[in-house]
């Protein structure tokens, strides 16, 4: 399958010469949502910012569905719906009134019936006639998707959608988008909530420094990088680990009532010579569980990784 | 062409007029009728005839070019400079319209305010002073062409502009002056030299010349000068906003 957007061999340096991107590809297919992660300054603003046409590359080429950013930048546009990090909204105009202008900017002829059917599904109906100015930060936040929505695009950037927005606002936004998906829509969202990644994406990228350091299937990457954690719990605490238990991966909690034992979940577990070890080395324990590592710790060692 | 978009961007506009009536529309009037009523009624009457023509008459040409050159720069100018203090600029830079639909969109709307205004201004003159126009065509033409060159100038203004400051240094310490001293409320050729030739270096002279011309049928400098000039600015507008959009100055990172 074609991707819905590429990119080759991207980089950004601003006037300042802050190098921004450094030699960014990536392929994003048609109706994924590919969420990126990266540390505040890592270029994921930059990086949508030129698919959008709001920041000039210094080089390289983004193609979205199949059309330049830059010579073809109408066809290319037409396609992308764009929810910005800031709240940047007119203060005067009214609610419908700016939505109605998003859809004529983006060259679609009116349509009220859509749009009002947009407006109700963003719980704005009701706000149509009030002042910008006059909205909660909430409702702005959903104006402002409701105004990237308004031209009916099959692309969807949404730079980091749920930033202050309470637990109530976050979790409709985290149903939009499913909503969204299952129409065909394909999305990108940087986010710092790992866990909005880890509950909607279907890829993960990760950006530091300006280098997409990787872009990875949420699963895959899960699987590939994250590691396990099996705890054991002692029926008598110890003060140290017995020789032969000592060993790579094998760790005593600080008040010695718990055997830590990480190990990859890729590879060889080694949780059967363990359990034996134990008990040759008469250590009986009461309970164990296990547990996964979670994308914030992945992210957390890759970025670690790259510096 | 986005047809749809020029369209959205200039409906935006003149809304934003029509939520401003006051300070963009009945504030020049009232202004510019005060002049009326202190030249043209109160002391005009006391002054003799310029080229024929009673005082009161004579300053119309000149004080509707002074509204004409302030509002089509300020209009123009808060129409783009907002949208970029505020933020919401990303919208129309990300849209697919080209940088000549924006400036459709931009610089018609505050021609329009503009020329909207300046009828209005002639229609209260009318209250005041008694006038008639010589060249009616060439004096909507000159209106026309003054309203739009001077909204793309100010359509630079804000482009150009870091804060609100830097937006009114233009209108009110450059244009307002040359236009003062542009022959608004005199003919030039009753200045004395070196007065006069300098005042040539003065490119509103040739705006107000050029419109007096078309009231009256009487100019300090040939129309075709006048025009010609006009035209000139209208061309170095219109290369300068070239410049900005192929290089993004201040527009694109």
């Amino acid at each position: 399958m074609r991707p819905i957007i590429t990119v080759e061999g991207l980089n950004k340096t601003y006037a300042s010469g802050h190098c921004a991107l450094r030699d960014i590809n990536l392929a994003i297919k048609p109706g994924e949502i590919l969420a990126l992660l990266g540390p505040n300054g890592a270029g994921k603003t930059t990086l949508i910012s030129i698919v959008c046409g709001i920041v000039n590359p210094s080089s390289g080429r983004v193609r979205v569905d199949g059309h330049d950013i830059q010579r073809d930048y109408r066809a290319a546009r037409a396609c992308i719906g764009l929810v910005p990090q800031e709240l940047s909204t007119d203060a005067f105009e009214s609610v419908l009134a700016a939505v109605r202008f998003s859809r004529g900017l983006f060259g679609r002829a009116p349509n009220s019936a859509f749009l009002e059917k947009l407006l109700r599904q963003l719980s704005l109906w009701e706000k149509r006639d009030s002042r910008i100015m006059d909205l909660s930060g909430g409702m702005k936040r959903r104006l402002l998707i409701a105004k990237a929505l308004s031209h009916e695009p099959r692309i969807l950037f949404l730079d980091e959608p749920t930033a202050g927005v309470d637990v109530a606002l976050r979790q409709d936004m985290w149903q939009m988008v499913q909503e969204l998906r299952q129409q065909g829509v394909t999305i990108i969202l940087t986010t710092h909530y790992i866990e909005e990644a880890e509950a909607m994406a279907d890829r993960i990228g990760v950006i530091n420094r300006g280098e997409l350091i990787l872009v990875e299937d949420k699963s895959a990457l899960m699987e590939q990088l994250g590691t396990r954690q099996l705890r054991l719990t002692l029926q008598q605490p110890l003060e140290q680990l017995p020789p032969n238990l000592s060993g790579e991966g094998l760790s005593l909690s600080e008040d010695g009532q718990e055997l830590v034992y990480t190990f990859d979940a890729q590879h060889e577990t080694g949780i059967a010579q363990l359990l034996r070890r134990l008990d040759e080395a008469g250590v009986d324990f009461k309970n164990l569980h296990s547990k996964q590592s979670s994308l914030e710790e992945i992210f957390v060692d890759l970025v670690k990784e790259a510096r | 062409m986005n047809l749809h978009g020029v369209s959205a961007i200039y409906r935006f506009e003149m809304a934003r007029a029509r939520r401003t009536l006051m300070q963009s529309v009945a504030s020049p009037v009232l202004s510019t009728s005060l002049y009326f009523i202190v030249f043209g009624t109160a002391i005009g009457n006391r002054m003799g005839d310029i080229d024929g023509i009673g005082y009161g008459a004579f300053i119309i040409p000149g004080l509707l070019m002074l509204s004409l050159l302030s509002e089509s720069i300020s209009n123009a100018s808060f129409g783009i400079f907002f949208p970029q203090f505020s933020g919401t600029i990303y919208e129309v830079l990300s849209a697919p319209v080209s940088p000549f639909e924006i400036v459709l969109g931009y610089v018609g709307a505050a021609a329009t305010k503009s020329v909207i205004l300046g009828v209005l201004i002639l229609i209260t003159a009318r209250l005041f002073v008694d006038y008639s126009i010589v060249h009616p065509f060439w004096t909507l033409a000159f209106l026309l062409l003054t309203a739009v060159t001077f909204s793309l100038f100010g359509f630079i203004i804000g482009i150009w502009a870091d804060d609100f400051q830097q937006l009114q240094v233009i209108p009110l310490m450059v244009i307002t002056p040359l236009t003062f001293l542009g022959g608004a409320f005199y003919s030039i050729e009753m200045l004395p030299e070196p007065w006069q030739s300098l005042t040539l270096f003065n490119p509103m002279v040739y705006l107000i010349s050029g419109f007096r011309w078309a009231f009256y049928g009487v100019a300090d400098v040939q129309v075709g000068i006048s025009l010609l000039m006009t035209l000139g600015f209208l061309l170095l507008c219109l290369a300068a906003v070239t410049w900005i959009f192929r290089t993004g100055y201040r527009l694109k990172s």
